[in-house]
């Protein structure tokens, strides 16, 4: 037997042999798919769809759930998630919205402005800062930012005109989505950057010599050529921000609480908050009782079905903007 | 490499070799950015603001950590074990979470590498049938965009089957308690798949067919060509893709969290040496750091700080490896300026 393995190989064993191994990854996300599904499963039965309403009270529905045994009440289960999934929308949509200018403004200053000495410096740095450890982001935000706003951005009077229903101590919104800014750009600027660089010189030369100064024309050309580019960097940085999960549980202030815009737009970015991902961290230890199991399950479940649909969303989207096709 | 218009002689130059802002009135006819409408110059204010931000940001980063490392961490700290302690004078260092961390990166990418390296070969050089190498292609995306917490969940699903019983403690009524080394690195493989697999498929794409076609022509088939001509002439591929999954590894606190049982020292189960280990819990760089800052239950930011600091000469040091062989071998930089940061 061990003779047969080591005489070379037939060319149609090889190739059946590494096309096996390389199904195990599709096995892998198969098998993911259908464990985070049952162990969701309870969560459906109880509530249907509901539980991604708002409908319950989230706080102590956790707690009942954290409180029984081994056997659950079929009461156990209800849940109503809305706080958590609102969280997870709005960091996310806000560090987005400015990581993704941010990311633009810098790839062109990388791409287009830069001095080569410049630009031998900024792309290492800006590659090291997308390799930080998310922990070591919490670390700092927790240790550094927190203790900053609570002490020195929020006043007294913030801090009294929503004492009754929240307490303002620097853990929020705010931190998180500057964190979670910083944590997501690295991403957006390494592919916009790689595309801007592909776009032909001529392209944006025509542009100048039609009238164009040269800000303008790398705005209208090149930054239209790489659209997609563009797209598929804001994905993979959407679905980055949605399954960050210890970073935002350091920094979040881990209430079960929807920052509300009517106590102020200020009061707004302070107030704390949870995410579906930061829940998870706060209660795996408890995941031993079944209800709260299947609730972290179907958290799981929402995120992998929200990285399924990003990535088809910006597959759908990158399709017309395809006309002017540069490479990636 | 200049962009913008270098060689057109009346074109506007904004971006000479002192940077963005120019002289107004220097030689020709050129417009400077300071005759542009201020929403232009707007725009190019900004895009230098938040290019230069973005650098001093990390520039911060690494000056701060760096600072606190020197100021907490201490000798003993790296050869000490940690103990369960009310004092922090006595609690001990971080030895264990150190050499968790290593055992982790060990583990993850014994499982990643031949994976990862199989699907890259059968993708690039047979692929066949083209369907089935799509839905390889895609799976490994999924992967790439799976959130670790959710990968970490998954992972605990899995072995707490009664199956994989012998990988991880079982309690009295026979529940398999699912944390383990072993668990835990073998989610991290999932961790470092992605990358590797990228870096080594473009590598392959990216070698001239000559080399296939001469080895062919030496009566090689495709198996021995690939095992002995492809393969070693995309090493340096196949190197940038481990250290950036390496950098994955290490920086996973959610996998560590949840699958290695968050015991402060390795806590070895059955009496085989070796094995036990694997079998065992234990910790890593990433759990110590969230366990002693305010966010666990430790409260110990001095080593915290300690901690990270090594974590990111961790970082640092494996960015510099993937920055010097992306430098010595110019096909590695497609691999490393794109599948570097994801």
């Amino acid at each position: 037997m061990l003779e047969r393995l080591r005489r070379p190989w037939p060319d149609h064993r090889a190739e059946r042999t590494l096309g096996a191994v390389s199904l195990l990854v599709g096995v892998v996300v198969v098998a993911m798919i259908v464990f985070v599904t049952i162990r969701a499963l309870p969560i459906f039965q109880h509530n249907g769809l509901g539980w991604l309403t708002g409908n319950g009270h989230v706080e102590t529905q956790i707690a009942e759930m954290q409180a029984t045994s081994v056997h659950p009440p079929p009461s156990a289960f209800h849940l109503s998630a809305w706080p958590l999934i609102y969280g997870t929308l709005i960091t996310t949509v806000f560090a987005v919205a400015f990581g993704l200018v941010i990311a633009v403004l810098s790839s062109i200053f990388i791409v287009e402005l830069a001095s080569p000495r410049l630009r031998n410096i900024a792309i290492p740095v800006i590659r090291l800062l997308a390799s930080v450890p998310s922990v070591i982001y919490g670390l700092i935000g927790i240790l550094v930012l927190v203790p900053f706003v609570g002490n020195h951005l929020i006043t007294a009077q913030q801090k009294t005109s929503v004492q009754n229903t929240i307490e303002l101590t620097g853990a929020g919104l705010g931190v998180t989505v500057v964190i979670l800014t910083i944590m997501i750009t690295p991403i957006m600027v390494a592919l916009t950057c790689e595309a801007l660089a592909s776009v032909p010189v001529s392209w944006r030369e025509g542009a100048v010599a039609l009238g164009l100064n040269p800000l303008r024309a790398v705005l209208a050309v090149t930054l239209r050529a790489v659209r997609p580019a563009i797209v598929a960097a804001a994905v993979l940085a959407t679905a980055r921000a949605l399954g960050e999960a210890v970073m935002i549980q350091m920094v979040s202030g881990g209430r079960f609480f929807t920052p509300n815009l009517s106590h102020g737009i200020s009061v707004f970015f302070y107030e704390p908050l949870r995410t579906l991902a930061s829940s998870i961290v706060d209660y795996h230890e408890g995941i031993g009782a079944p209800a709260l199991r299947a609730a972290l399950y179907s958290f799981a479940l929402l995120l992998l079905f929200s990285a399924f649909a990003l990535s088809v969303g910006g597959y759908l989207i990158k399709l017309p903007l395809r006309k002017y096709q540069t490479r990636g | 490499m200049n962009a913008i218009a270098p060689n057109a002689p009346h074109a506007p130059r904004p971006a000479g070799k002192s940077g963005g802002v120019q002289r107004p009135g220097g030689r020709g006819r050129r417009s400077s950015p300071w005759s542009w409408r201020w929403s232009d110059r707007l725009v190019l204010a900004c895009a230098w603001i938040s290019g230069i931000g973005l650098c001093l940001i990390a520039g911060a980063i690494v000056v701060y950590m760096g600072y606190r490392g020197i100021q907490y961490l201490r000798p003993n700290l790296l050869f000490s074990r940690p103990s369960v302690s009310t004092d922090q004078g006595s609690s001990g260092g971080f030895l264990d979470p150190l050499l968790g961390t290593l055992l982790l990166t060990f583990i993850g990418i014994a499982l990643a590498l031949p994976l990862a390296v199989c699907s890259a070969v059968w993708i690039a050089e047979y692929g066949r049938p083209s369907w089935l190498a799509r839905v390889v292609e895609s799976s490994i995306e999924i992967v790439a965009g799976t959130p670790d917490i959710v990968i970490a969940l998954f992972g605990l699903s899995i072995f707490q089957l009664g199956v994989f019983a012998p990988l991880s403690f079982t309690s009295e009524g026979g529940g398999v308690y699912g944390r383990s080394f072993v668990a835990a690195g073998a989610m991290m493989s999932l961790l470092a798949v992605p990358p590797i697999f990228a870096a080594s498929r473009e590598g392959l794409q990216s070698l001239p067919g000559h080399l296939r076609e001469a080895a062919f022509a030496l009566g090689k088939t495709r198996i021995a060509t690939i095992r002995r001509v492809l393969l070693p002439a995309v090493r340096s591929n196949v190197a940038t893709g481990v250290t950036l999954g390496v950098s994955r590894i290490i920086g996973s606190t959610a996998i560590v969290l949840l699958l290695l049982g968050e015991t402060l020292r390795f806590d070895t189960e059955g009496g085989v040496p070796g094995v036990n280990l694997l079998r065992g819990t234990g910790s890593a760089l990433t759990s110590y750091i969230y366990d002693n800052s305010p966010a666990g239950e430790g409260a110990a930011p001095q080593k915290a700080y300690a901690a990270a600091f090594v974590l990111l000469v961790f970082v640092l040091v494996l960015n510099l490896v993937v920055d010097r062989i992306g430098r010595s071998h110019a096909n590695a930089m497609g691999a490393t300026v794109a599948g570097g940061i994801v």
